[in-house]
């Protein structure tokens, strides 16, 4: 058997697996499953795309870690999963994501941030020195999801790059408030939204810049950070660095890397990142609302929807009969606060609450664990269902919308006690 | 062919800083009719991005996607070659017919 016909029949077991709800379903697994690198249907969710699936592989960027790749340029690379069974995501693993090819390589000496705009007052370009100096320094622990990470396993698939599970991270963000720079520079009360720009552009002029907005009232929050560091050490190139935006409890497409201009205006900021691109239809998740942007049928994502990985299992995996099933992963939502995840082994009959682990701050990743006694043999379908401090909880059916967000389907990983 | 060259040219030569840029050259995109066409769409982006989105998309669908590129990202494809790399990417990266 050629080494691809090998790799075609193991992702169709894969994706029969993913789809199916009963024990029934499933027949005689092989004893060694080895799943192709990023695949979802082996974490008991659907399959990403079967193309996605045969064009990446794990691939190393300049100071990471071999990633997953799914597209070289612009460069958006995949976190592996077992970079998800700490709770903070080291840096050289940490996902890399870019709408636009033309990336610079800022020199921390050559950096300089712009605060203007039309509902800000003056003020001189700050550089990375008198940023560091001048303002009193803030952490923050938290999570930096991809709008869409999950897209891949949208069923019907949509277009756009086709992530699996590791389009996120967590991690100490350290750097300064962004309400103090802008109390610096004066916000007018006229200011409606705060406007980001990062040094990277496309490669032609007419491609629209990667320029987003917040509502001022977010802008203006004691969260939300210009970092420069992440977990103690300065900002990695393809996260950012020197500085970018930290917005904690928002989805990823806030957090402008290469962070250059701060704009503070009076206006709604209507460019395609903001007007057509990152949009759901209205109403349909109970997300923060962007009062500023609801001048179409639609409006832009904001925070993150509760959700949760179980890293301790595969689906198809064999475990001893006799012994516990231990199920540990990690559970995160957008700054409620994780309040408890719950563990099923019996596709969703019965639920028991997992221990949860250090309590980092309500934007972190909080781990849970479980040890689950298992009697008798045969299949199991086990699940993890987060619900956050506000009674949010994780979905039994994806809210199928166009542009594929907030993914957060409950998995149902088989394993098959022996 | 001439015309298309001499635009690509400079399109790669300016967004290939990336340091990932010369792994991309492992990406083989399918032969067939009007991959001469398609290979236009790798002026801005990597050759992965349609492999990736496959196998989902109709001819409708990868029409969508064309002209996005074109409206919404200013990719200079003549509209003339909307039809020819739809064709491809449908036929090569598109939907399997129903069976």
């Amino acid at each position: 058997m050629s080494a691809s016909s090998r790799f075609r029949s193991r992702r169709r077991l894969v994706s029969a697996l993913s789809g199916a709800g009963t024990l029934a379903a499933f027949g005689a697994l092989p004893r060694a499953f080895a799943a192709p690198v990023g695949s979802s249907g082996a974490l008991g969710l659907a399959e990403i795309p079967d193309g996605m699936l045969a064009e990446q592989y794990l691939y190393a960027l300049p100071g990471k870690v071999p990633l997953i790749k799914k597209t070289y340029r612009p460069p958006n690379f995949e976190t592996p999963i077992e970079y998800f069974r700490t709770p903070i995501t080291p840096n050289k693993a940490f996902f890399v994501r870019y709408h636009l090819a033309g990336i610079p390589q800022v020199k921390a000496a050559d950096w300089a941030l712009s605060v203007a705009g039309d509902a800000a007052g003056n003020m001189a370009p700050l550089t990375l020195a008198e940023l560091k100096k001048n303002f009193k320094q803030a952490e923050v622990t938290a999570v930096c999801q991809c709008s869409g990470n999950r897209r891949g396993l949208f069923e019907p698939h949509v277009p756009g790059v086709e992530w699996g599970v590791g389009a996120m991270g967590n991690a100490v963000w350290r750097g300064v408030r962004l309400k103090d720079v802008l109390a610096k520079a004066g916000v007018k009360k006229e200011a409606v939204e705060v406007v980001f720009d990062g040094a990277d552009h496309a490669p032609l002029p007419k491609t629209p810049d990667f320029v987003k907005s917040l509502p001022v009232d977010v802008a203006l929050s004691e969260d939300v950070l210009i970092a420069f560091e992440m977990n103690g050490e300065p900002l990695p190139h393809w996260n950012g660095f020197p500085a970018r935006l930290v917005v904690p409890g928002w989805t990823g497409t806030y957090w402008i890397k290469q962070l250059s201009s701060v704009k503070v205006m009076a206006s709604p900021e209507k460019n395609f990142w903001m007007s057509t691109a990152y949009r759901l239809p209205r109403g349909l998740f109970k997300t923060p609302t962007f009062s500023s942007q609801l001048y179409s049928p639609n409006e832009p994502i904001t925070a993150m929807v509760v959700n949760s990985l179980i890293t301790s299992l595969r689906n198809g995996q064999r475990v001893d009969r006799g012994k516990p099933l231990e199920v540990r992963g990690v559970a995160w939502d957008r700054g409620e606060g994780i309040a408890k995840v719950e563990v099923s082994i019996d596709a969703g009959a019965q639920w028991a609450e997992a221990k949860l682990g250090k309590d980092l701050g309500r934007y972190s990743f909080r781990e849970f664990a479980l040890s689950v006694p298992v009697h008798g043999d045969g299949g199991r379908v086990v699940m993890a269902r987060a619900t956050s401090k506000s009674g949010e909880t994780q979905v039994e059916k994806l809210i199928h919308n166009p542009a594929g967000y907030h993914h957060n389907v409950i998995q149902r990983i088989y394993v098959e006690v022996a | 062919m001439r015309r298309l060259a001499l635009l690509l040219v400079p399109a790669i030569g300016l967004c290939v800083a990336g340091a990932a840029a010369g792994q991309e050259n492992k990406v083989v995109l399918k032969d067939g009719p009007g991959k001469d066409k398609a290979m236009q769409c790798v002026a801005c982006h990597s050759g992965d991005y349609l492999p990736m989105n496959s196998r989902f998309l109709d001819k409708a669908g990868w029409t969508a996607s064309v002209n996005k590129m074109i409206n919404v990202f200013g990719a200079p494809i003549a509209k003339e070659d909307v039809e020819t790399i739809a064709n491809y990417l449908a036929a090569n990266y598109g939907k399997p017919p129903a069976k």
